[in-house]
This record gives structure tokens, sequence and C-alpha cells, in this order.
């Protein structure tokens, strides 16, 4: 086991070190790319088995013993998060392949991607929030580097907005870990869930809060989301659906985390405040998308939007809202990166995501309308698409609670979604064939591999529906040791 | 908490704020290095009194935390990297627009048209 933790880490290091040795060879890049994302996959899915097995694993760094040492820990909650973004992350690395041009840039793409897939890992494996916060500039640092790869104009702009926005909040974060190390004398999740307890309410809740908005940055929530929309649309698409399907939702997994180990009842005393900013974000999310008029701009507001679904779950501070957004988080990824493949579709197709210029796709390509319709359906929460599953095991959670008006504007959300997307539907499948085209040049070409992995994407999606018993049982027993996290912390302090 | 450090600390933050939230990208940059500072000087007050000392030898008295120190050269390492990439992306976009000043958000310079067609004259 000790070896089988740090792979997921370990694999797209290693990996993004031997693809820099190979700068140029393209062919080469490629092959290393997806040898070392494909068997953190395989790593990533023999410790979602282990740990479904037999609990919580952890693993010393070194063999320093557990307050000291960087402690890796995976319990059911983080493996399932690392199965699916390593699913995610080769998916999109196939897309990007596929599409001309995006891992030509002067050969750092590849290695740059898996350090970021590194950083992913390493964010969802790690014990103690100074390693959380290391993981998170190992992710950030790379996403800087990938946002701005073009060095156009638009990009270096949007890129500083995101670069500055995402550093003030690694600061605050760094001033979170001091305060809460003055406080307390350690760090470490499973030791801190024990000592945080001496700590007086009132900095507790302090603590809870600042953590609360250190991540709600990273996350995109109400009101901290304004630089999300503006610069995830401006870079390549295959880099702004990995950031779309991850980074935000590490953002949601660091808030989950920390808030449920460490400040459970701090933050339930303020869970009203919770409801609330999640109400608003989804509502504030979905008003933006509507108001946008291009394919990738109205996504980016939805990811806000949804953002909002997951901290609801949370705020509703039961086991059931805590699985609600687990399977939230898990149909959420795979819906929203696939989405964003298919808007990289369109404009790779036609040269435009603007929905007034582009017009008939489904005539010129049914597969592809196929491909936007399922994704989208699911997105809005129609049944039986798995976005249904999500939504109704989150409104049944807040039922159970007598949650009543935040469990209303969710369902006005999930309209207001739904119409967003027939906007895009009417705008770009139907109609008159736009921009004109010549009779025997209908057929909309695209890359085979771009088509396979969107394709695969969206089965995928269709999997999460089928299989919705099994994977809700597991998130909801990930919900239950997030609630209760005395086998957590016994397997990494060993009492 | 040493008052010094404490004040320090304060001081840099405020600093670095007030900087971060110029429209010139340079003094944005300076901005985040003095509130990385401060963050690192609350990570050091973290560790506990000044003056103690280091675990070497096998002196049984109070020594100094050796983890918050370790702490800050990371926290230092980090800054240091993203600095350096913020100035090359200031560079940049000098390069592009010969001006050092962030440009207006997308949105708002559509709002703004918006409003100029529509407005009065």
């Amino acid at each position: 086991m000790r070896t089988l933790l740090a792979l997921p880490v370990a694999l797209p290091l290693l990996g993004a070190a031997v693809s820099l040795i190979f700068r140029g060879r393209r062919v080469a890049q490629r092959a290393i790319g997806i040898v070392a994302v494909a068997s953190t996959v395989v790593v990533s899915l023999a410790i979602l088995v282990r740990v479904e097995a037999d609990g919580p694993q952890a693993t010393q760094a070194g063999n320093l013993a557990a307050p000291f040492g960087i402690t890796l820990v995976a319990d059911l909650f983080s493996a399932m998060m690392l199965v699916v973004s390593s699913v995610m992350l080769l998916a999109v690395l196939v897309y990007a392949i596929g599409q001309r041009g995006t891992d030509e840039e002067a050969g750092v793409f590849h290695p740059v991607y898996l350090v970021l897939a590194a950083g992913v890992g390493l964010s969802f494996l790690a014990g103690d929030l100074f390693d959380l916060f290391v993981a998170f500039e190992v992710m950030l640092t790379s996403s800087y580097v990938l946002i701005t790869l073009g060095a156009s104009r638009a990009q270096v702009r949007s890129g500083m907005t995101y670069v500055v926005i995402s550093l003030f909040a690694s600061v605050l974060f760094l001033l979170v870990i001091g305060f809460i190390y003055a406080a307390t004398g350690t760090l470490n999740f499973a030791d801190l869930a024990s000592k945080i307890e001496a700590v007086p309410s009132g900095i507790r809740t302090a603590m809870a809060l600042m953590v609360f908005v250190v991540f709600g940055i990273k996350a995109a929530i109400f009101p901290l989301f304004f630089w999300l929309p503006d610069s995830y649309p401006t870079a390549p698409t295959p880099i702004t659906a990995i950031f779309a399907g991850l980074l935000t939702k590490v953002g949601v997994y660091a808030i989950i985390r920390t808030e449920t180990l460490l400040f459970f009842p701090d933050l339930e005393r303020v869970s009203t405040f919770v409801l609330v900013i999640a109400g608003l974000t989804m509502v504030v999310g979905v008003l933006g998308a509507i108001a946008q008029n291009d394919i990738k701009r109205i996504l980016s507001f939805h990811i806000v939007s949804q953002i909002g679904y997951m901290i609801l779950g949370l705020g509703f501070f039961t086991v059931a809202g805590l699985a609600g957004a687990i399977f939230y988080i898990v149909h959420h990824i795979v819906v929203k990166t696939s989405l964003f493949l298919v808007g990289g579709l369109v404009e790779h197709g036609t040269g435009t995501g603007a929905l007034a210029k582009v017009a008939g796709l489904a005539k010129r390509s049914p597969l592809l309308a196929l491909l936007f319709l399922v994704p989208a359906l699911s997105l809005a929460g129609v049944p039986p698409f798995s976005g249904f599953v999500a939504k109704l095991a989150l409104l049944e959670a807040g039922f159970a609670v007598d949650q009543w008006v935040v469990v209303g504007v969710s369902l006005v959300v999930s309209a207001l979604t739904l119409f967003s997307m027939t906007k895009i539907w009417s705008g770009v499948f139907w109609g008159e064939v736009e921009p004109a085209v010549e009779p025997g040049n209908l057929r909309l070409r695209a890359p085979r591999l771009m088509t396979l992995s969107t394709a695969v994407l969206v089965v995928c999606t269709l999997a999460i529906t089928v299989a919705a018993r099994p994977i809700f049982d597991l998130s909801t027993r990930a919900a239950t040791d997030l609630v209760d996290p005395r086998a957590y912390v016994r397997e990494v302090t060993g009492r | 908490m040493s008052a010094a450090l404490a004040i320090g600390a304060g001081a840099l933050v405020a600093c670095g704020t007030y900087l971060v939230l110029q429209r010139t990208l340079t003094r944005v940059i300076i901005g985040f290095a003095l509130l990385a500072h401060g963050a690192n000087l609350v990570l050091l007050a973290a560790g506990g009194r000044a003056g103690r000392p280091p675990i070497v030898g096998g002196d049984p008295g109070p020594l100094a935390d050796p983890l918050a120190q370790a702490m800050i050269l990371t926290a230092i390492v980090i800054t240091f990297g993203v600095t350096a990439f913020m100035l090359a992306l200031a560079y940049r976009s000098w390069q592009l627009s010969h001006d050092d000043l962030v440009e207006d958000d997308l949105e708002d310079r559509r709002i703004a048209r918006l409003g100029n067609e529509t407005g009065p004259e």
C-alpha cells in the first residue's frame, strides 16, 4: 500500500521529467503522456478497490511518524475523486493530441499537463494542511502556464487576472495555516481533528470561515467567482475543459474535506450562511449564463452555478446531504468536461463558438448534436440522466432537514439551466446551416481522436446513470466516513 | 507572539493589499511579494517564542520549532517561482501593448460599449 498511494503523484511527475527530455519529439512526448496518465488511472482504480475493501489507507513519507512527516491518506471520498479525475485527465489528453496545434507549442504542453495531473492527485491524497497548500501550488502553477501557453493578448490579460486572484487566495491560505498552527501546534488533518476541540469555539468558527473563503476563491463560489468566466474561455479547448472539470472541484473537495474533518460542529452553527451562499452561487451563476451568447462563456458560468449545488449538499450538514454533494461532484466532473469538449468540436468545425454565427449543426453532424444533447440534459437534471439522480439526492436531503426555500431555489435554477442549454441547442444545432457551406461539403469534419474521447466521456455520463445505485451507495459510505472520521484518524495516527 | 512580529506582519499585509489593488502590473507583483512576506512572518510567529536553541545536541530545555521554518522555506521557494512567472507575464503584456496597466475586463468593456450605443447622445 505504501508505494501504491504515492504513485498517483509520482507517476505523472516522472512522466513530466521524461517528457521534458524528449522535448521537440512530439510522438515520444505523446506516448509518454498517455502511458503516465493511463497508468495513473489503473493505480487510482487499485486504490479505490483497496480502500473500498479495507477502509482508509495512509502512508508516511520517509517513515516519519504521523503529525511530523508528510502523510498521504486515501479514504473513499479521495479515492473516488482520484479515479474520476484521472479518467478525465486521460480523455482530455487524447482530445488534446487529436486537436492539431494544442501540444505543439514549444514542447512544454505535455510536461506541464503531467505536473498538473500530479498536483491534482496530491490534492486528493494530502493528509495535512501544508501538503494541501503545496499540492494546490503545484496544480495552480501548472495551470498558470497552461492558460497563458499561447501568450496572445487575450490570454495574457485574462491570465493575469487568474494568476493574481489565485495567488491572493494562496497567501490567505498560508495565513490560515499560520493561525491554525499557532492555535494547535499541528497541521496534520487526523491530529488536528482531535486537537482542534481545545481551541475556543469563537476562534474555531473564524478559522472555519477563513478556510471557507480561501477554498471558496478556488472553487468559485459567490461572491468570489468573477475571475472564472473571464479567464477560462480564453484558453484552448482541452485546457479549458480540464480546468472546468477538475480545478474548481478540487477546491470543493478541499472545502468538504477541511470543513467536515476539522470544523463540523463550528460550521454547522453557521449553516444558514452556507445555504445562502450556495443559493446565491446557483442563481447568480445561471443568470450570468443566460446573459451570454458564446458556448464557452455560457458553460463557464454554468460551472459557477453548479458549484452552488455542491455547497448546498455541504450546507445541509447531514450524511444524506454530503452523499448528494459527492455524487454531484462525480457526475458534474464528467458532464462538464464532455460539454466543453463538444463546445471545442463546434469551434473546431466552424471556427467560432458565438451562438449568432453558427446554426444548423444538427444537419451537418447528427453525432455531434447527440454528443451535446446527452450531457446538456444531464446538466439540467432531466430524468433519466445522471444529473437527475444527483439533484434528486440533494432534494431529498433538503426535504429531510426542512430547507424548503433553498430547495425551491435549486429547482428554479435547474429550469433556468435547461433554458440556457436550449438556447445553445436552438442557436447552434437547429435552423438553416450557417455559416453557409457548399452542398457537397455539408458533413462537419472533426479529427477522429477528438470525437472519440468526447464520445467516451458521454458514454461515461450514461454509465453513471446506469450504475447510479452502486455509485450512490459508495458516496453514502464516503459521506458517513466524513462525518465520523474515527477510522481515518486511527489509520493515520495509529490511535 | 512578539509585538514586533505582529505589527510587521500587519504592516506588510496592509501594504501588500493596497498595492495588489493598483492597476499597474509591477505594483501588483511587488504587492504580492509583500503579502507573501507578511504570511511568512505569521508562520514564523506561529512557531513560538524567539531566542530558543535549535534542535542540536542533547539540551533538554525548550527548543525552537523547526517545522515553522521548514514551512517558511517551502513558501519562499514557491513565491519565488510564481513571482518570476508573473514578471515574465507582465513583460509579455508590455511587449503586446506597450503598457503596464491591467486592461479592463472584457465584459465591462462590452457593457460600456452597449451603454454608448443605446444611451443618450
